[in-house]
């Protein structure tokens, strides 16, 4: 592969779309998925060859707004459509070129405003499974770039320039993580790439693996070259056989195309991709663990040091980074460090893909820039909360996170912002609650993930996400006293202190994120036996007598 | 051979020590007759950093960190004993106490418990958290040995000496969480296992009345875990 043959790829792919006057992209997320897209694109392709239109229906991505799904993006006019049926497929081809179908408007307001597509450039646009439409929208060209005109530490140094943080939660910067597993010496080393993806609430490398796969291939083999590796394996969960697929296609596509396997570009670099499939534990997501169940073995963490750049994968240095990290690869090199950087914040760079969801009137995938504040996303992208109600609250970081409130809704997003408020960035989970939400049973919630995910490995862990649960639990049946909360402090501190690996010291975040800014509800369950927000089942239960009237009651209203 | 280059000083609660710079911070300490709890850890098997009891505070670290598996740096200062520290020890023994159903004077290993010793040690001389009181169950199959789940500490010593010196590699760790039980094969009763070479090791290093041999009475269970670096040293020495 050199340059020619990329642009004639690229060609190719662009004389097949100029046969075509029109695009109907539909979407095939799981998402849109789920509500029969296939059968839409079905439809629209019988349509457009019944009624004689030069019409492509292709299959692609994610578009973002999923709660208007199943989508539907017209092209070259740029008209979305949401809520689509396969009955809506004749008016659909019959408006190719005439007035759009205002009936199927998915009345997105101002859902796209402010949004800025880095990571997410390509979907909406590309087949997934077709290497061909990658590389006929700059896809591979850093890989090139990289290859052919830059050296390693080149490559490590655009990216150190970048600003790059990773993207699965912790934040470290991406070229000094590099540059550590570049320096070390080893004859063999590893790439992993983690999209072990296991918050509540967040689906943002399930999209990007399931709509724009190559462009973490790209990425993964451009960190291959620089730090000197010629094995890579990408872990995913297998609960997402979709992103699996996709994958697997890809990963056939590029090694056909000669973007993976030996002599890369016409260079002398062999890299080659493998998946590996999760068996569904959180904690695979932590490095160390995710390295032993890779290995064959029980997944569950090991103290670092040795970190795996110096000691991973079978005791060889290894560079694990997110999928979303490495979907940001390509286009820093392709533009350069300083292009990427002139985005976001001081210290956090670039864009980040955020999973919307909860009580929030557009739920969706959304990327916008570091230094964006929680309000224009919460309010302006996703429409704020719904039904009248109030906004209470937004979680982000999943089970290592912590909820925000209303005072913090001008906070800009940055990895360090969010440390400081007492919440994280985490790998983009962003879970909107309103007054409806009891905010001690969404801490009981998060804490009840982190005691059947912990691997039970050290004890903090594993018995104390237990009596933390335990304690939860009480104060939500208004059972409990000032004691036991003064005693969940405690455990809090030392769980959060003492444990092994990252679940453990940030399971009790929740809580501590809840009790920092929510203490008076802890406290209305607490003295007053009440639940401020209504959800909690407080105090005695209800006497027999009092249940079997109701029963029949409830028998006679039915009958 | 010079030794020089590979010798670090350090300090541990106030004293100047020098160690070599393949040993860990716990190995230094006790060398130097530095009191450190440990549970998990054992002369002569591989370090797992399980329990967190030998967590121990460095200088200019942001976390605590196990002693015994951290090793030694230059000029590393170490204090080993702090209030907080302490007061962290205690209640992960609780946390320890309070999961199964560690009950002393019902036990085989009562007088002789490791995990008894450390809560006389560190001074633990009550549980507050609320007992668990899981269901759990004791395989009586073997011939000589008995499996006691409800003392088990999952400090993993019994599949770490399978694996690492007996090499059968019959007991291994099954489920997550607070529902981890130690199992021999593929968690069939330890009796019938095909793997089991009944040497005994993993009874001999289990801190606990988790695994006991069958005799007599009670008061003549006793564990010998010393065997471990002798014969380390004289396999290393072949």
């Amino acid at each position: 592969m050199n340059a020619e043959e990329l642009q004639q790829i690229a060609a190719a792919a662009e004389e097949e779309r100029g046969k075509f006057d029109y695009e109907v992209n539909v979407c095939m997320g799981t998402s849109c998925l789920a509500q029969h897209s296939d059968g839409i694109r079905d439809a629209i392709e019988k349509e457009a060859e019944g009624c004689g239109k030069r019409c492509h229906a292709r299959r692609t991505g994610c578009m973002g707004p999923c709660a208007a799904g199943p989508m539907v993006l017209v092209e070259p006019a740029g008209i979305l459509y949401g809520h689509v049926h396969e009955a809506d497929a004749k008016e659909i081809v019959a408006s190719l070129g005439a007035e759009p179908v205002a009936r199927l408007d998915p009345q997105l307001g101002s859902y796209f405003e402010g949004q800025h597509f880095r990571v997410l450039e390509n979907v909406g646009h590309i087949d997934p499974e077709k290497v061909d439409e990658y590389v006929a929208r700059g896809g591979y060209e850093a890989l090139l770039k990289g290859l052919t005109e830059m050296t390693p530490a080149a490559v490590i140094e655009q990216i150190s320039k970048s600003g790059l943080r990773g993207r699965g939660g912790g934040g470290y910067p991406t070229g000094l993580k590099w540059d550590t597993v570049a320096r070390v010496k080893g004859a063999q080393k590893y790439v992993i790439c983690n999209g072990d993806e296991g918050d509540p609430g967040a689906f943002m490398d399930r999209s990007v693996l399931e709509s724009d796969p190559q462009r973490v291939i790209e990425g993964m083999t451009i960190a291959a070259y620089a730090i000197g590796a010629s094995k890579g394996y990408i872990y995913v969960r297998a609960e997402y056989p979709l992103a699996v697929q996709r994958l697997t296609v890809a990963l056939r596509e590029a090694r056909r195309r000669g973007f993976l396997g030996y002599g890369i570009c016409e260079t002398t670099f062999n890299f080659d991709i493998d998946i590996r499939l999760g068996a569904g534990a959180f904690v695979c997501g932590e490095e160390t663990a995710l390295i032993a169940s890779i290995e064959g073995k029980r997944g569950s963490p090991r103290p670092r040091p040795p970190y795996p750049a110096v000691s991973g994968l079978w005791g060889d240095p290894t560079l694990i980074n997110n999928v979303e990290t490495f979907a940001n690869v390509a286009p820093i090199i392709r533009n350069g460090g300083e292009w990427f950087a002139s985005m976001g914040t001081a210290r956090s760079k670039g864009t980040k893909v955020f999973a919307l969801t909860g009580r929030i009137r557009r739920t969706g995938l959304v990327e916008v820039p570091m230094g964006m504040t929680l309000r224009q996303i919460i309010f302006g992208i996703g429409g704020g909360v719904p039904d009248g109600r109030k906004f209470k609250a937004v979680q982000t970081g999943g089970p290592s996170g912590g909820c925000l409130p209303e005072e913090h809704l001008d906070l800009s997003i940055s990895y360090d912002a969010l440390i400081s408020a007492g919440s994280m960035m985490g790998s983009g989970g962003m879970i909107v609650m309103d007054d409806t939400s009891c905010m001690v049973s969404v801490a009981r919630f998060f804490m009840e993930f982190c005691m059947t995910e912990s691997c039970g490995k050290c004890i903090p862990c594993r018995a104390g996400t237990v009596q933390m649960y335990e304690l939860l639990s009480k104060i939500c049946r208004g059972e409990a006293t000032r004691r036991d909360l003064d005693q969940l402090t405690e455990l809090c501190e030392v769980v959060g202190a003492t444990s092994l690996c990252g679940l453990g010291q940030t399971a009790p975040n929740p809580v501590l994120s809840t009790l920092r800014y929510f203490r008076h509800e802890y406290l209305a369950h607490i003295d007053e036996k009440r639940c401020p927000a209504g959800v909690c089942q407080c105090g005695p239960p209800p006497r027999q007598a009092d249940l079997t009237g109701t029963q029949g009651a409830a028998v006679e209203v039915h009958a | 051979m010079s030794a020089e280059p590979n010798i670090r000083t350090l300090n541990i609660d106030g004293v100047g020590i020098s160690a070599r710079a393949d040993q860990t911070i716990l190995e230094t300490a006790r060398e130097h007759n530095i009191a450190i709890p440990t549970l998990c850890h054992l002369e002569g098997l591989s370090e797992v950093g399980a329990c967190r009891l030998c967590l121990v505070e460095v200088k200019g670290a942001r976390r605590l960190l196990p002693a015994c598996v951290t090793r030694v740096e230059e000029g590393m200062e170490v204090t080993t004993h702090t209030p907080k520290i302490d007061r962290y020890r205690t209640l992960v023994l609780e946390l320890f106490f309070a999961e199964r159903n560690h009950v002393c004077s019902v036990c085989v290993a009562n007088g002789r418990c490791e995990l008894q010793s450390l809560a006389l040690t560190l001074g633990m001389t009550h549980v507050e958290l609320p007992y668990q009181y899981p269901q759990l169950p004791v395989d009586a199959s073997h011939p000589r040995f008995t499996v006691d789940h409800n003392r088990c500490v999952l400090c993993t010593r019994c599949v770490r000496v399978c694996s690492e010196i007996e090499g059968a590699n019959t007991w291994g760790v099954m489920g997550r969480g607070a529902q981890s039980l130690v199992i021999t094969d593929l968690k069939e009763p330890w009796g019938q296992s095909e793997t089991c070479t009944s040497c005994g090791k993993c009874v001999q290093v289990c801190p606990t009345g988790a695994l006991f041999e069958k005799t007599g009475a009670t008061s003549k269970v006793r564990k010998h875990p010393e065997f471990l670096p002798y014969l380390r040293i004289m396999r290393e020495g072949e």
